[in-house]
């Protein structure tokens, strides 16, 4: 049974935060406290939103929204199927959990920049949820837009040295979406649509055009600058360094996936459902485990652990991209896993670093010597973190990473399930020099150490329960939550 | 395969691509980087409406009494729509860069990227 009526909630999830993000300037003007707080309510409802939307896409099928009632090939549909339903409770959990360390009113900045602040987090989560439901490959480009816009703007209030990391993050940005641009015009030009669903029944005459293989490659081209697969990632490790330290559970968490899931929609919602693409993928997979071993290799050298997570992301996020490009059931399960996973570990790792960092003033390794005496609690968040990215049971990364072996087994490309083998491997080397530094070492007396708010704490705290209680209850999680695609068979 | 001038605007749009990533890979100055992102976008825009011509058809607007229009008769509006949309994204995505440029002369005072690094190289050792 379909009901139509439940589709008209679907605008409400870009709508709230975009709206909210409108108003909390105007609410600041009158009081900080309340603008935060209503910044909070807004993120929450989304949340609650989103949860209580994801049954219906579960069981009724994907729910629609037609925008001014324009029927798909003419107007702009949103959609939620469980693939968008999960990511979108993905962005918008990971919004709501980060916000009220995000937004905690500095003293070395002046009042109307945190009103700023507040308005640009709600614009970013408005913009990567729009990027989930839009079932419109040009509407994807403007949230994507939407999204890495907030995102410059973020990452330069972290500072002055966050400015130029802001200023070059923007230049390769919008050259990578001005690549998404470019190649849709190609299948525009092909196609004569930009609706996805409409684009995969028209694309089968014309798949193996060159206008087409170049229209496709620019687009992925463009999505991996965004979600900075080796060697694309240029931009990534100083954007993560100089962010403020509040905001990046959100950004180090969900960003990169919601740019894989975009890839996803592309790959396997367009040019899979036209025809095979066999090459394609397998070129992809040789990119992602390229990214996979030069990511862990830049974090084994690292001496900021920021730094460190940031390449040990460029690592993860080739996980994903590996298991798309495999492409059977098993990876493809894995890489959804994964994307959730991945959000909860990194975002963890990198709220137990924050609150570090608040309480030594010092991201270095060195400056974490035996922090585990004065935050026991963070700590043990930080090593749950650790162990579940290395991929040990009964973490949530041990899980995903068994559904991606598990998949490069059963296409049997061993190279790939060596590039697993050695990851993890090195994965475990650069996160026990860390996990040392934290337990092993004396801490200097020198150091001057500051109370740490339990905002920052909190999110390190949630998402370190939450990395085991979905380790522990993975089968659950992949029954309600995770989507298993179920992948045609590919020659 | 048709003439070079049947396609020349493809040909400025290649050359446009071409001239704004060597501008923002090959140009030490900030500045400079992003007059040639700007070049970069602008290609695609004029890729786009190429797109849409067609010779011999006029603006999509059906005249009045016409009761059968023929899409043949009328250039296709929807690429100019895309690109309104685009380049409302492109003025913002500059609008944000300018204000990061502006900001960063006023700390250091240079915009050239090999001084720029040099000098926060410095604050960072000392």
């Amino acid at each position: 049974m379909h009901i139509p009526s439940l589709g008209w909630w679907l605008p409400w999830l870009v709508l709230a935060p975009l709206g909210g993000a409108m108003v909390s300037p105007i609410l600041a003007a009158r009081s900080l406290k309340a603008s935060r707080w209503f910044g909070a309510l807004v993120l929450l409802g989304n949340f609650l939103l989103a949860v209580g939307l994801t049954p219906f896409a579960w069981n009724q099928g994907p729910l629609h929204y037609k925008f001014g009632g324009w029927a798909p090939p003419w107007g702009i549909e949103y959609v939620l199927d469980p693939v968008s339903a999960m990511m979108a409770t993905l962005v918008a959990f990971f919004a709501l959990i980060a916000y009220p360390g995000a937004t905690l009113p500095r003293e070395d900045q002046p009042q109307s920049n945190a009103a700023s602040f507040q308005a640009l987090y709600l614009l970013l989560s408005a913009g990567l949820i729009g990027i989930v439901l839009t079932g419109d490959l040009f509407n994807l480009y403007v949230f994507l837009e939407i999204s890495s816009l907030s995102a410059y703007a973020l990452v330069a209030s972290g500072g002055d040295r966050g400015k130029v990391a802001a200023f070059r993050y923007l230049i390769i940005g919008s050259v990578a979406a001005t690549f998404w641009v470019l190649g849709l015009g190609y299948l525009y030009a092909l196609t004569g649509t930009l609706n996805m669903a409409d684009m995969a029944t028209r694309l089968p005459g014309v798949l193996g055009s060159r206008a087409a293989v170049a229209g496709l490659s620019f687009m992925v081209i463009g999505l991996l600058i965004k979600m900075a697969l080796f060697p694309l990632h240029g931009w990534q490790p100083d954007a993560y360094s100089y962010a403020p330290a509040g905001a990046m559970p959100f950004i180090s968490g969900v960003m990169a996936k919601v740019s894989a899931y975009a890839l996803y929609r592309l790959l396997y919602d367009v040019f899979l459902k036209a025809g095979p693409a066999a090459n394609a993928l397998e070129l992809l997979s040789w990119a992602a485990a390229l990214s996979i071993l030069a990511g862990s290799v830049l974090a084994l050298g690292q001496r900021d652990v920021r730094r460190m997570l940031a390449y040990s992301s460029v690592a993860q996020i080739g996980y994903v991209i590996l298991g798309m490009g495999i492409g059977n059931s098993f990876a493809l399960t894995g890489a959804f896993l994964h994307i959730a996973n991945h959000a909860l570990m990194k975002g963890c790792a990198f709220a137990a670093l924050g609150a570090f960092t608040a309480r030594t003033g010092s991201s270095d390794v060195r400056a974490l010597a035996g922090v585990a005496k004065i935050m026991p609690w963070t700590a043990a968040a930080f090593t749950i973190a650790a162990l579940g990215i290395i991929g040990l049971p009964p973490m949530a990364g041990f899980f995903s990473k068994y559904y991606l072996l598990r998949g490069a087994v059963t296409a049997q490309a061993w190279p790939f399930v060596a590039t697993f083998a050695i990851s993890s491997l090195l994965s475990a080397i650069y996160f026990f020099r860390v996990i040392e530094s934290l337990y092993l070492k004396e801490p200097e007396q020198t150091q001057q150490t500051h109370a740490v708010p339990g905002t920052l704490l909190m999110p390190a705290m949630v998402l370190a329960g939450l990395i085991i209680v979905f380790g522990v209850f993975n089968q659950r999680v992949i029954e309600n939550f995770v989507p298993v695609i179920i992948a045609e068979e590919k020659s | 395969m048709s003439s070079f001038f049947e396609i020349a605007n493809y040909w400025a749009v290649a050359a446009l691509l071409l001239i704004g990533l060597h501008g923002m890979l090959a140009r030490p100055n900030l500045m400079r980087k992003l007059m040639a992102m700007n070049i970069f976008q602008v290609a695609v825009i004029i890729f786009y409406l190429s797109l849409s011509e067609k010779t011999g058809a006029s603006t999509p607007v059906v005249p009045h009494g016409v009761l059968n229009p023929s899409a043949a008769d009328f250039v296709n509006p929807l690429p100019h729509a895309l690109m309104l949309t685009a380049i409302v994204v492109g003025v913002a995505t500059t609008g944000v860069a300018l204000a990061l440029l502006v900001s960063i002369y006023r700390r250091y005072g240079t915009l050239e990227e090999p001084e720029l690094l040099e000098k926060m190289r410095e604050e960072a050792a000392g």
